[in-house]
């Protein structure tokens, strides 16, 4: 029988570069496939001036996926999943930052693209499994028949953070062949095989925002879509409800955020909480954004069916963040949790993720509330 | 892994005598066609037998036909300069929505310049309607552009009929013909149009070449400027070699379009019933119409033609979803959606185009890898009702 067939996703970077060349090198079968996710062209007023390359879905990058299968002379195809991609990623990141939370769009990715779209397409085209760089580990657990998931071997590289919904018919499938690799090693494996990419820069943290201004992106989105601007002006208050200054629009701010309030204080003043029923920012001290528990939702579990009993973990609160002991208790609701931290946490963001680890292994994770 | 080619209307290898023909404007005969000197002279001499062989495919005069860069220049050429030569106010141009994007682009450009367009549909089986295109005439009609044959599905207009009725109206006629070209008889007088277009590499010839044939008489502004080339209608150093290959891919045509339209057109009618039965819930795209001979358009339902694509070319079949410039975007066909046909049947739809070297053989191949590809793409298929 011959080797099955993995489709790698090419982004045109690096990191899955390499894992084309790996993969290849090591006499697997591979079909090179770039995921076309967004039109750069679509909102060019964001595009900054001479920006073209480390964005997502830009010709730059395809090219550079297109040249790196060229050099491994393995098949390549461009797959257009821009519709899916905005329904799926770019309006709910529209729609959060309008609901006063902080959107995460690469695990969206994940979960609704990568995993899950271009999974089927790889099976479609004859493909059963797909790699991608993602800095991850996936193994099966014999005991349990289980596949886990553990963070990279490289910790500044590792994005464990952005996988933890994936279910396991997605890990069965998948393969992260630079989970055991330092980002040094990937650089130095990608120059081996003479890969055009291999001193290609990092890529942006989200690809469809090409000038890193998420505020501009939702104005611009909705008036792309000839949907109505966010609401502009309204109130920064304290906590006791003092009004202190005026915001242009609660999308332009994150909790944790302490530049852009144009307000004088004493002492330094951060963005607590952001109430979209009265388009109001709720400031405070540094103090004052520390909490010590949440509730988060949808959550899902890798490393075990479900949750009985609390059951201890660090927990993960952004993508930067070092993990926090916590103890995560299961709700009424099997699809949420209660997090209670040993020590109170700064800057608890809805909208973002909580994911629960328990050393490299990652148990799972959930949307904070 | 054999590779077999069935994707014609994108493109077409060049001949090998058009080849052999083109050769020597690559050795010995380098001059410049504009060139009072001997070098220019034997440039010009064959420049001006590819206008002869080009004007003999059509049934025109040589001095009517400008050679382009190709059939979009062609079209945009035809569209623009008639239309920007016109002196009348306020100015109407006719089309119709299953145009190639390079018309319907060009007529955009016209609406930005204050010309009004009036895009007239076209029925289920891809036609447009004659009687239609008359309610859309009006008294500031300055032209009508009506594709001969369309890209994707084949279908063939009823240009004689819109043609009699746009001149007696006053309107210029346009015809867009790079598809139909080489495949289908063409006589521009006998079907009445001012304008037509068409492309080499379509037929044979090189990429990069074109022509457009201009009736005598017709005025034409030019649209890119700076020599007095081709009677001042098109600037710019002669493409010999192109005119070259576009003269010998058109006299081949000419030579070998009877017998081979009637070969292509039993291969094609193999294809389809054998596709249809073979892979069942499919049926062709603009089946009512008449249709050139090598194209079919066939929809499978409940599939997805970009992974159907994919999946042939792994199994070395090439083929497509439609057009090759609409390849990988997210819009399902402006062609299939005008014939009113849904998104989702209109992206599991796959064209597949015939030519001089497709065989029997290869098409028995392509159905067998159809059929293959098509039941696993069904298995997988979240649409599929169970």
């Amino acid at each position: 029988m011959p080797a099955p067939v993995i489709a790698v996703a090419m982004s045109g970077g690096v990191d899955s570069s390499a894992v084309a060349g790996m993969l290849h090198r090591n006499g697997q079968p591979i079909i090179g496939l770039t995921m076309q996710l967004w039109n750069q062209r679509r909102l060019p007023e964001l595009v900054p001036e001479g920006a073209v390359s480390g964005r997502c879905c830009s010709l730059d990058d395809v090219y550079d996926a297109r040249r790196v299968a060229e050099h491994l002379g393995v098949p390549y195809y461009v797959v257009n999943f821009e519709d899916r991609f905005e329904s799926q990623v770019v309006a709910p990141f529209v729609q959060d930052y309008l609901a006063g939370r902080t959107p995460i769009p690469c695990t969206l990715c994940n979960n609704f693209l990568k995993f899950d779209q271009f999974l089927d397409m790889a099976r479609r085209i004859g493909a059963e499994w797909i790699a991608t760089g993602h800095y991850a580990r996936v193994e099966r657990d014999p005991a349990s028949g289980r596949y886990l998931l553990r963070r990279g071997v490289d910790e500044s590289k590792d994005q464990s953070y952005f996988l933890w919904g994936l279910t396991q018919e997605q890990l069965a499938r998948t393969l992260f062949p630079l989970g055991e690799l330092r980002k040094t090693e990937v650089r130095r494996l990608a120059a081996e095989l003479g890969l055009p990419v291999a001193g290609k820069d990092e890529s942006q943290e989200i690809c469809f925002v090409p000038n890193g201004d998420y505020a501009s992106f939702v104005e611009a989105y909705l008036a792309d879509r000839g949907e109505p601007a966010p609401v502009a002006a309204g109130e920064i208050v304290s906590e006791d409800g003092q009004v202190l200054g005026e915001h242009a629009g609660i999308h332009r701010f994150t909790v944790g955020q302490r530049k852009g309030l144009g307000i004088a204080a004493r002492q330094p003043l951060y963005v607590l909480a952001i109430e979209p029923a009265g388009n109001r920012v709720v400031v405070g001290s540094d103090q004052a954004l520390l909490r010590r528990s949440f509730s988060a939702r949808e959550v899902n579990w890798i490393a075990f069916e479900g949750l009985g009993q609390p059951v201890r973990a660090e927990v993960k609160l952004r993508h930067r963040f070092a993990p926090a002991a916590a103890t995560v208790r299961p709700a009424a609701d099997a699809a949420r949790v209660e997090v209670e931290f040993d020590v109170p946490q700064r800057a608890i963001t809805p909208g973002q993720a909580a994911v629960f680890y328990q050393g490299n292994l990652v148990l799972g994770g959930a949307w904070i509330e | 892994m054999d590779r077999y080619y069935f994707d014609h209307n994108a493109t077409t290898p060049v001949a090998p005598e058009v080849l052999r023909a083109m050769e020597p404007c690559f050795t010995g005969v380098y001059g410049n066609a504009s060139s009072i000197h001997w070098f220019g002279q034997q440039a010009r001499m064959l420049l001006e037998q590819a206008r002869r062989q080009v004007a003999g495919l059509l049934g025109a005069r040589p001095q009517e036909i400008v050679f382009t860069g190709g059939g979009t220049e062609a079209n945009n050429l035809a569209i623009l300069g008639a239309v920007r030569s016109s002196t009348r106010a306020p100015r109407h141009v006719v089309t119709t929505t299953t145009e190639h994007p390079c018309v319907l682009d060009a007529c955009r450009a016209l609406e930005r310049e204050g010309v009004d367009v009036t895009l007239v549909r076209v029925g289920a089986d891809g036609l447009v309607s004659p009687g239609d295109i008359r309610a859309a005439l009006r008294p500031e009609t300055v032209l009508v552009s009506v594709m001969c044959a369309n890209n994707e599905t084949g279908v063939i207009q009823p240009i004689r009929e819109i043609a009699a009725m746009a001149r007696e109206a006053g309107a210029l006629v346009h015809t867009d013909g790079v598809q139909a070209t080489g495949k289908i008889p063409i006589d521009v007088r006998d079907l009445g149009v001012d304008l037509y277009s068409l492309s080499a590499h379509k037929i044979y010839g090189p990429k990069g070449a074109g022509a457009l044939y201009i009736r005598r008489g017709v005025k034409l502004s030019p649209i890119v400027f700076g020599g007095h080339q081709e009677r001042d209608r098109r600037p710019g150093t002669e493409n010999v070699s192109g005119a070259v290959g576009l003269g010998a891919a058109a006299d081949l045509a000419r030579r070998t379009l009877a017998a081979e339209s009637e070969r292509l057109a039993a291969l094609r009618d193999r294809l389809e019933r054998a596709l249809i039965e073979r892979a069942g819930e499919a049926g062709v795209n603009g089946a009512g119409a008449p249709r050139v001979p090598n194209t079919t358009n066939i929809h499978f339902d409940y599939l997805e033609g970009e992974s159907l694509v994919i999946a042939l070319d792994l199994a070395g079949m090439a083929v497509s979803t439609g057009a090759a410039c609409s390849s990988g975007s997210v819009e399902p066909s402006h062609v299939l959606t005008a014939m009113g046909m849904r998104p989702e049947r209109a992206r599991a739809s796959i064209r597949f185009s015939l030519g001089r070297q497709t065989t029997a053989e290869q098409v028995d191949a392509l159905v067998a890898a159809v059929g293959e590809s098509v039941v696993r793409l069904r298995e997988l298929s979240p649409c599929l009702p169970r």
